[in-house]
């Protein structure tokens, strides 16, 4: 099978349409990150208090929106997670303390508990050490010396029983019974109620993390550009590296840009998938730039345009192969890997598109165009190969002289 | 040429071994579940996978400066009694901003010679300046103000591994956390409930046996009138706990002595114990130093008051009936299980500063379980869909492409075993990023072949050059995408750590599979084919 065989389509000729679609895009990313969405950051970055919960039955935002107005959350964001009954609970306080962000916590989950019976305790929301400790108090099993043994494990098994068998959250206690020692199930009945909800996950970020991570992310950010500059600029010549540069960095203002239009949040994994989307598209950069650099070698009287057009042709196959499987991987991530990876396979399936589509349509261009200003302003033409490729031909050229 | 194919195709088959040892050790048998047991064993999972809590904080470094210059500034004015040296104040001016400085208002000038033999013999680690107005500025030299926050931050990094060991959490991390911010990173896999952990790592545990003087006064205000307005010399009002006395919940204040008779420092164990009637206390034995000491402290003052301060506050007032040797109790109003925490928190020394929590995330084990199972579960659609393809568009070169891949994953993982790397959530996106990012390198290489056959090579040296010109560009590649993951390997943080490691893990092996590997099938099936028979790639 062959997708492409020998194309020869001219895409230099095209690059004002390039232009203008890359104009387009970065502006209307630019755009929004200046008056519309901003660059929205997660909990990573602008610190807060985020608390996921499952409950047992399909949510009802406004009972839950009720509950958080009764203990005066009434700015908190309330969001529909994933598909499961899943609701994420957004604190959404900036510039807050510590304190102040796990007071949040425990106001939450005190809000949702609205039925609690007096003198009872959630055994969807009890730690394993909270059961324990009862069944220690309540010794079910008469257990002997061995108590603090024999009811570590069951507490532990009840709370697997939970956790990785029903999901999080228990309706019934006979539910229970079926799952762990029915002696300790009826022990836990009498001291223990079910709410309908379980805290899966929590996380609270102190404004002062949040501020370091944003310092870092951009650095990181920085620096990958900069490693990739030294290397191409080591390997190639210098133009060929800012080429590559421009170029990833138009592709990071594009997917930066479609999380503020899309008015996603910005992660931790997500800075994660930009830096592997900067690798991928310098990937597909570099390749288009090794065929140029083995075809100044072998094709000395066509000109820089058409040496560039043919090296775009001959990779084309490879290109748009790589670029599909790649994609075909990360597609597969974002449908199926779950609401977690949401954001970071978001983002590299926008980077892949534009990974691929700007190093034909930005990186060789680049090269192109600068070659153009440097013979219109009357220099030697010839600054595209390689260091070491163009001292080979001095040498040959002053053997043509001898 | 044959013979050598020989020893590069065992080369491969001992490399595959040797990874696959990597990933499942040598299983107790060969069913699905003996080997996901070894799976489990080998490969660690990071707590976004398995659940429990991750903290970050901060360790207040300043508190163990302000103690160290609360402890300079009390020599200095012992020394400048002894010496005679008359002065106007001594004082921190700043304690929130520089808890190191220390000035002295009013020093005569002919007694700056005896101020400066004073401070060079009694505070080695301190800089005399001299300002305006005879007045003398003492602040700690910055290589040992540096020297003491570090050691703040070990003694922290110490003392609450001590603490979470003896409450029986497997497998933490407690480790110093980003770039001189005096930050500890504490790892707690399967712990759901940080409540009870955090509190007690938090508490510091500063425990000092000192003489009560007065109290309890219902406020600081009450305390002060009883003294006509001045503390008398020496003595500091300290509040109470609720459980020291007094009415529940209300304040009280007690008038307590500056120096402490004994410190945590001097004591040898703690444990649960009970008062004379029978109610839960904190019993506590002191070391043979601390023992003279307590026993010089309590015959001195028969009849007097001592009071316990842990972390600032009076424990308890209880009176001293005849001179102690080396044991007494802590009592308040405790429960059981505080009485077993705080005696562990005893045993596990104090911290030298306060600590401040920036950070928490916990993940409950249900959630890990979905995420590992989804992300398992893209991993394998991505690389059966890639798989498929190769088949589909390569024919025979596509089953080499797909002997690397799947090759390139086994070392990857056989990599994470033998490493001891932890894998994340964002850890298995780069498992299946390289699948994508790994048959590049083949793509690059088949399309290369294919190109030079058209332009009427040979099958032989069509693969001959396929290889030769696409390494170049495949080092180039690798390369650049290396520097990106180590990048992040530098600025990241747990679970995008763990993606890094992958990812770059996985590009290693990729360069050996796909470069390596692929070649010596090809060569294989190139010596076993007649001269000028096609090849059989699409």
């Amino acid at each position: 099978m062959e997708f492409f065989r020998e194309p020869n389509i001219d895409f230099l000729s095209k690059k004002w349409y390039f232009l203008a679609f890359s104009l387009v895009f970065s502006f209307a990313g630019v755009l929004s990150m200046l008056f519309w969405h901003g660059i929205p950051l997660g909990v990573d970055f602008r610190g807060g208090t985020l608390v996921y919960v499952k409950f047992s039955h399909t949510p009802d935002d406004n009972a839950i929106r009720a509950a958080m107005d009764r203990v005066n959350l009434k700015n908190a964001k309330i969001q529909r997670y994933g598909t499961n009954n899943e609701v994420l609970i957004d604190l959404d306080v900036r510039e807050t303390s510590e304190q102040a962000l796990d007071q949040g916590k425990t106001l939450i989950i005190n809000a949702l508990e609205t039925n609690a019976p007096a003198g009872k305790q959630d055994l969807n929301n009890a730690s394993s050490l909270t059961i324990q400790n009862y069944l220690l108090d309540k010794d079910p099993l008469r257990a002997g010396t061995d108590a603090n043994q024999r009811y570590a494990a069951a507490a532990q098994a009840v709370v697997n029983y939970r956790d990785k068998v029903r999901g999080g959250v228990l309706t019934s206690f006979d539910d229970l019974k079926s799952g762990v020692d029915p002696g300790v199930a009826a022990s836990l009945s009498d001291g223990f109620f079910l709410s309908d909800f379980g805290v899966r996950n929590v996380e609270i970020v102190g404004p002062q993390v949040g501020s370091q991570l944003q310092t870092q992310a951009k650095l990181a950010v920085l620096y990958s550009l900069a490693g990739m500059l030294v290397y191409l600029a080591f390997r190639f010549e210098w133009i060929y590296g800012v080429a590559a540069v421009v170029t990833v960095f138009h592709d990071t203002l594009i997917t930066v840009g479609a999380f503020s239009l899309a008015n996603k949040e910005m992660s931790l994994t997500v800075i994660a998938a930009i830096l592997t989307l900067i690798g991928y598209s310098n990937n597909d950069t570099i390749v288009i730039f090794d065929r140029i650099r083995e075809n100044l070698k072998l094709m000395r009287r066509e000109s820089l345009a058409q040496i560039v057009n043919k090296s775009i042709n001959q990779t084309l196959s490879r290109t748009i192969l790589t670029a599909g499987l790649t994609f075909l991987t990360v597609l597969a991530l974002y449908l199926f890997g779950g609401e977690v990876l949401h954001g970071f396979s978001f983002a590299l399936v926008i980077g892949i598109l534009i990974g691929t589509y700007s190093s034909i349509a930005i990186a060789a261009p680049i090269l192109v165009a600068y070659q153009e200003w440097r013979t219109k302003r009357g220099k030697r033409p010839q600054v595209l190969v390689s260091g070491k490729d163009a001292v080979r031909r001095d040498k040959v050229k002053v053997k043509a002289k001898a | 040429m044959n013979k050598n194919l020989g020893w590069k195709l065992l080369l491969i088959v001992a490399t595959l071994l040797v990874f696959l040892y990597g990933i499942f050790g040598i299983p107790k048998g060969l069913s699905g579940s003996a080997l996901a047991d070894s799976l489990q064993n080998r490969i660690h999972l990071g707590l976004d996978l398995k659940g429990g809590t991750h903290l970050i904080l901060q360790v207040q470094v300043n508190d163990a400066v302000k103690v160290e210059a609360d402890n300079a500034l009390q020599r200095m004015k012992e020394a400048l009694r002894t010496q005679k040296i008359n002065y106007a104040d001594i004082t921190q001016p700043d304690p929130a901003a520089r808890p190191d400085q220390i000035v002295i208002k009013g020093v005569a000038p002919e007694s700056s010679g005896d101020l400066r033999t004073i401070v060079n013999d009694r505070l080695p680690e301190y800089d005399l300046a001299s300002g305006a107005e005879n007045t003398w500025t003492i602040s700690m030299k910055p290589q040992a103000l540096t020297q003491l926050k570090t050691r703040a931050v070990e003694q922290a990094i110490e003392t609450i591994r001590n603490r979470i060991d003896q409450l029986g959490v497997s497998e933490p991390t407690i480790q110093e956390h980003g770039l001189g911010q005096y930050q500890i990173l504490v790892q707690l896999p399967g712990v759901d409930d940080p409540a009870r952990v955090k509190q007690i790592m938090q508490s510091t545990a500063m425990l000092e046996i000192r003489q009560s003087i007065g109290g309890p006064y219902p406020s600081e205000q009450a305390a002060l009138q009883e003294h006509g307005g001045v503390l008398p010399p020496d003595t500091v009002l300290l509040p109470g706990t609720s459980r020291a006395g007094g009415e529940e919940g209300g304040q009280s204040w007690y008038l307590i002595s500056r120096s402490a008779a004994v410190t945590g420092r001097d004591l040898r164990s703690a444990g649960a114990s009970t008062d004379e009637n029978g109610q839960p206390a904190v019993g506590f034995n002191l070391t043979g130093e601390g023992g003279r000491k307590f026993f010089a402290f309590t015959s001195a003052h028969v009849k007097d008051s001592l009071a316990v301060v842990l972390d600032g506050k009076v424990q308890s007032v209880a009176t001293i009936d005849e001179p102690i040797h080396d044991s007494g109790i802590i009592r308040g109003r405790f429960t059981e299980q505080e009485v077993k925490d705080q005696s562990m928190i005893l045993r596990s020394g104090a911290l030298p500063a306060g600590i401040k929590y920036l950070e928490e995330r916990t993940v409950g084990p249900s959630l890990g379980a979905e995420s590992i199972r989804a992300g398992v579960e893209a991993a394998i659609i991505g690389m059966v869909a890639v798989l498929v393809f190769m088949l589909v568009y390569y024919h025979g070169a596509g089953i080499n492409a797909d002997v690397a891949l799947i090759l390139n994953l086994v070392i990857l993982l056989g990599f994470l075993g033998f490493s001891g790397a932890t894998l994340t959530l964002p850890g298995i996106a780069g498992v299946i990023l390289t699948v994508g990012m790994g048959v590049d390198s083949n793509v690059l290489i088949f399309e290369r072949i294919r190109e030079e056959l058209r332009n009427g090579k040979t099958p032989p040296s069509a693969v001959e050059q396929g290889f030769g010109h696409a390494w170049i560009t495949i080092v180039d590649t690798h390369v650049t995408t290396i520097v990106s993951a180590f990048i992040l390997f530098i600025f990241g943080t747990g679970p995008v750590k763990g993606f890094a490691v992958t990812l770059t893990f996985g590009l290693l092996a990729n360069l050996f599979t796909a470069v390596f590997v692929s070649r010596v099938i090809f060569d294989y099936i190139l010596s076993r084919k007649q001269r000028g028979e096609a090849l059989s790639i699409g």
